[in-house]
C-alpha cells in the first residue's frame, strides 16, 4: 500500500465520522423544523399569549403603574420575551416523553449517530422553533415606544443562549420522567418560580422582601431578563457581559448535564 | 462466511436469565426464522443483535463486527422493523423516508433516488406526499420496511413483521419481504409466532425456548422428523397399548382428553386405525405443521404461554427487571 500513510487514513476516518454525525445532527434538527412548521396553531398560540400579557395585563397594570419613566407594559416587555423562551424551551425539551410514548424516537435512536449527535440536533432544533417566536415578537416592537431597536441583536444573544440551556434542561428532565404525569409538577414547581422569580414583571430592587430579592439572584434568568432589558430599555443591574457570562455558564452546565442524561436514557 | 455469527450469547435481567447461550451461523442472503412462545428470547435475541440491548456475555458478530464493541458499524449494516409502528406520523411517507437516509448518512447524490425506488417496490408512490397517519395498518407496515431497507443493510431484523394485520394484509406484507430481501440479496431474521407463515417464508427456522435453541433446520426437516401425519382422535378408552404397537405409528400422546397419534400414510391407514378404537367421538387428520413440532419438543402449544405481553423490547425489559427483583 502506497501513498496514505496510517495517520491520514485515521484522519479521513475521524473526518468520515464527523461529517456523518454532523448530518444527523442536521436530520434530526429537519425533522423538528417540519413538525413545528406544519403546526402553525402552535406557532399562532405561541405568540398570541405573550402579547396577551403585554396588551392585557400589561396595560391594565400600566394604568395605575409605571417604572421610573417608562410604562408598566414597556417596562415587561424584555420578561414577557423571556417568558416565551422559558416556556417554548423547556416544554419542547419534555415534549421528548411524548416522542418515547408514540415511539416515534425508537427509530432515531437505533441509527448510526451518537446520542449526542441526537441530543444537539434537538437542542438545535428547539432553539430555533423558540427563537422564530421570539423574532415575531420582536417585528412588534414598535408598539412599545420606549424599546430600542439597536438592542435587539443584544437581545438577541443572550435569549438564544438562554434558549439552549432550557431546552437542554427540558430534554434533561424528559429524560428522566417515564410519563406525562410528571409534566404538571414540573410546570408548578420548576417553570413558574423560574419566571416570577426572573424579575420578569417587577424591578428587582431593595424595596423586594429579602427573601424574595435572595431567591431571585440565584434564579440565572433573572439575568436574561437584565440583560435584555439592559439592551432594550437601557434599565439594568448589572454589566451585559457579566449578565451573559453567568447564563452562558448556566447554557454549558445544562448541556453536559442533557446530554449525560439524554444519552443514559432507556 | 456467515453473516450472522453468535457464541454463546447471554443476557441476563437481574436474577433473570432472558436469553442462556445462544450460538448461531446464519448466512448471507438467508431468511431465518425465530419461533418460539412470548418469553422465550426472541425478542431478546434480536434486541442484542441490533445492539439495542447489551449482551450480559458471549459474542455476537454481524457482517464482520461485534455488536458489543462497535455497535455503530453494526447499526449501520443492519435495518430493523420493530413490532410496533414507530413511524414519524406527522411527517409524510417521503419525509420519514428522507429522515431515515440523513440519519443512515445516505449521500445526497442518491437520496432522491433509492427514495423513490423503495416507495416504487413497495406501492405506496401515490401517497407518498401524505401526512402517515392517514395511512392504513397495512401501508405504515409496507413503508417501515422501505425505510429498513432504504440504507441497503445487509441483515434485516423484522419483530412479528404482521402481528396485528387482518389475514389479506398479513399475505401481502410478506410477498413484499420477500420480494425485498431477493432484490438486494438481504438476509433476514425475522421472528413470529404464525406458524404457518414462518413455514411457508423461512428457509430456516431456529425455535427458541426459555432462552435456548432447542431446535435448529428447514422447516421441512423439522416437520419430517415428526414422522408422518398427525390424526387426533376423541374417545372414551381408546386401547393404547394396541395402537401403540401398530407399525406404522411413530408415537402417541394425550392432549387435553385428546388421543394424538403420529402416523406415517394416514390416508392408508386410518380406516384400520378407527376400526381399533371403540365409540370414537370425533376424528382429525392432518398434515403436521411447526406447531406440532414445537409440542413435541417442549410438550406445550407455542400459544399457551405469554400473553402477557406482545414481545416488545420496553415492555420485555421493564418484565424482566420486575422479576430478577
Amino acid at each position: 500500500m502506497h501513498g496514505i500513510s496510517k495517520e491520514e487514513n485515521e484522519a479521513m476516518n475521524a473526518f468520515h465520522i464527523l461529517q456523518k454525525e454532523l448530518l444527523g445532527i442536521s436530520a434530526v434538527w429537519w425533522r423538528e423544523f417540519k413538525v413545528f412548521w406544519r403546526e402553525k396553531s402552535r406557532i399562532v398560540s405561541s405568540v398570541v399569549q405573550p402579547l396577551m400579557w403585554l396588551f392585557l395585563f400589561g396595560s391594565g397594570i400600566g394604568a395605575s403603574l409605571s417604572v421610573g419613566d417608562v410604562t408598566y407594559r414597556d417596562y415587561i416587555y424584555p420578561g414577557v420575551l423571556t417568558m416565551s423562551v422559558i416556556f417554548g424551551s423547556v416544554f419542547f425539551g419534555l415534549y421528548i416523553i411524548w416522542d418515547r410514548k408514540l415511539d416515534v424516537l425508537k427509530a432515531v435512536l437505533v441509527a448510526p449517530v451518537s446520542r449526542i449527535s441526537i441530543f444537539f440536533g434537538k437542542v438545535i432544533g428547539g432553539c430555533t422553533d423558540v427563537l422564530l417566536q421570539v423574532a415575531i415578537l420582536f417585528a412588534f416592537s414598535f408598539l412599545f415606544p420606549s424599546v430600542n431597536p439597536w438592542g435587539i441583536p443584544q437581545a438577541l444573544l443572550i435569549l438564544v443562549v438562554t434558549s439552549i440551556a432550557l431546552v437542554s434542561l427540558g430534554l434533561a428532565l424528559g429524560s428522566l420522567l417515564e410519563s406525562l404525569e410528571g409534566f404538571q409538577v414540573i410546570s408548578a414547581f420548576l417553570i413558574f418560580p423560574l419566571f416570577f422569580l426572573s424579575g420578569a414583571l417587577f424591578p428587582v430592587d431593595e424595596k423586594l422582601p429579602s427573601w424574595l430579592h435572595g431567591l431571585v439572584k440565584l434564579n440565572p434568568l433573572s439575568y436574561t431578563v437584565d440583560g435584555v432589558r439592559g439592551a432594550l430599555l437601557g434599565i439594568n443591574t448589572y454589566p451585559f457581559l457579566m449578565n451573559l457570562g453567568i447564563v452562558t455558564f448556566f447554557a454549558a452546565a445544562m448541556l453536559v448535564l442533557g446530554s449525560i442524561l439524554f444519552s443514559r436514557m432507556k | 462466511m456467515a453473516i450472522i455469527e453468535t457464541r454463546s450469547l447471554v443476557k441476563t435481567f437481574g436474577k433473570i436469565q432472558a436469553v442462556r447461550g445462544i450460538d448461531l451461523a446464519i448466512e448471507s442472503g438467508e431468511i431465518f426464522g425465530l419461533l418460539g412462545p412470548n418469553g422465550a428470547g426472541k425478542t431478546t435475541t434480536i434486541g442484542m443483535l441490533c445492539t439495542i440491548i447489551r449482551p450480559t456475555s458471549g459474542q455476537g458478530m454481524i457482517a464482520g463486527f461485534d455488536v458489543a464493541k462497535s455497535p455503530t458499524q453494526v447499526r449501520r449494516k443492519v435495518g430493523i422493523v420493530f413490532q410496533d409502528p414507530t413511524l414519524d406520523t406527522i411527517l409524510t411517507g417521503r419525509e420519514n423516508l428522507q429522515l431515515h437516509a440523513r440519519l443512515y448518512g445516505i449521500p445526497a447524490s442518491v437520496r432522491h433516488l433509492w427514495i423513490d425506488e423503495m416507495l416504487a417496490l413497495v406501492d405506496l408512490r401515490e401517497r407518498a406526499d401524505d401526512l402517515t397517519k392517514t395511512y392504513s395498518g397495512g401501508m405504515r407496515r409496507r413503508l417501515e420496511l422501505a425505510r429498513g431497507l432504504l440504507h441497503r443493510p445487509a441483515v434485516l431484523f423484522l419483530d412479528e413483521p404482521t402481528l396485528g394485520l387482518d389475514p389479506q394484509t398479513r399475505a401481502r406484507t410478506w410477498e413484499y419481504i420477500r420480494k425485498m430481501a431477493q432484490k438486494e440479496n438481504t438476509t433476514v431474521v425475522l421472528t413470529t409466532h404464525y406458524m404457518e407463515e414462518a413455514e411457508a417464508m423461512c428457509d430456516r427456522i431456529g425455535i427458541i425456548d426459555a432462552g435456548r435453541i432447542i431446535a435448529l433446520d428447514t422447516p421441512q426437516n423439522m416437520i419430517d422428523m415428526l414422522g408422518g401425519d398427525i390424526v387426533a382422535v376423541r374417545a372414551p378408552r381408546p386401547p393404547l397399548e394396541i395402537i401403540r404397537s401398530l407399525p406404522y405409528v411413530s408415537s402417541l400422546k394425550t392432549n387435553n382428553g385428546e388421543l394424538v397419534i403420529t402416523m406415517k400414510s394416514a390416508h392408508l391407514h386410518l380406516a384400520e386405525l378407527l376400526s381399533l378404537i371403540p365409540q370414537v367421538a370425533s376424528v382429525e387428520m392432518r398434515k403436521p405443521t411447526l406447531n406440532d413440532v414445537f409440542i413435541k419438543l417442549t410438550g406445550r402449544d407455542i400459544r399457551e404461554d405469554g400473553t402477557e405481553n406482545n414481545g416488545s423490547w420496553v415492555e420485555t425489559i421493564a418484565r424482566y427487571k420486575q422479576r430478577g427483583k
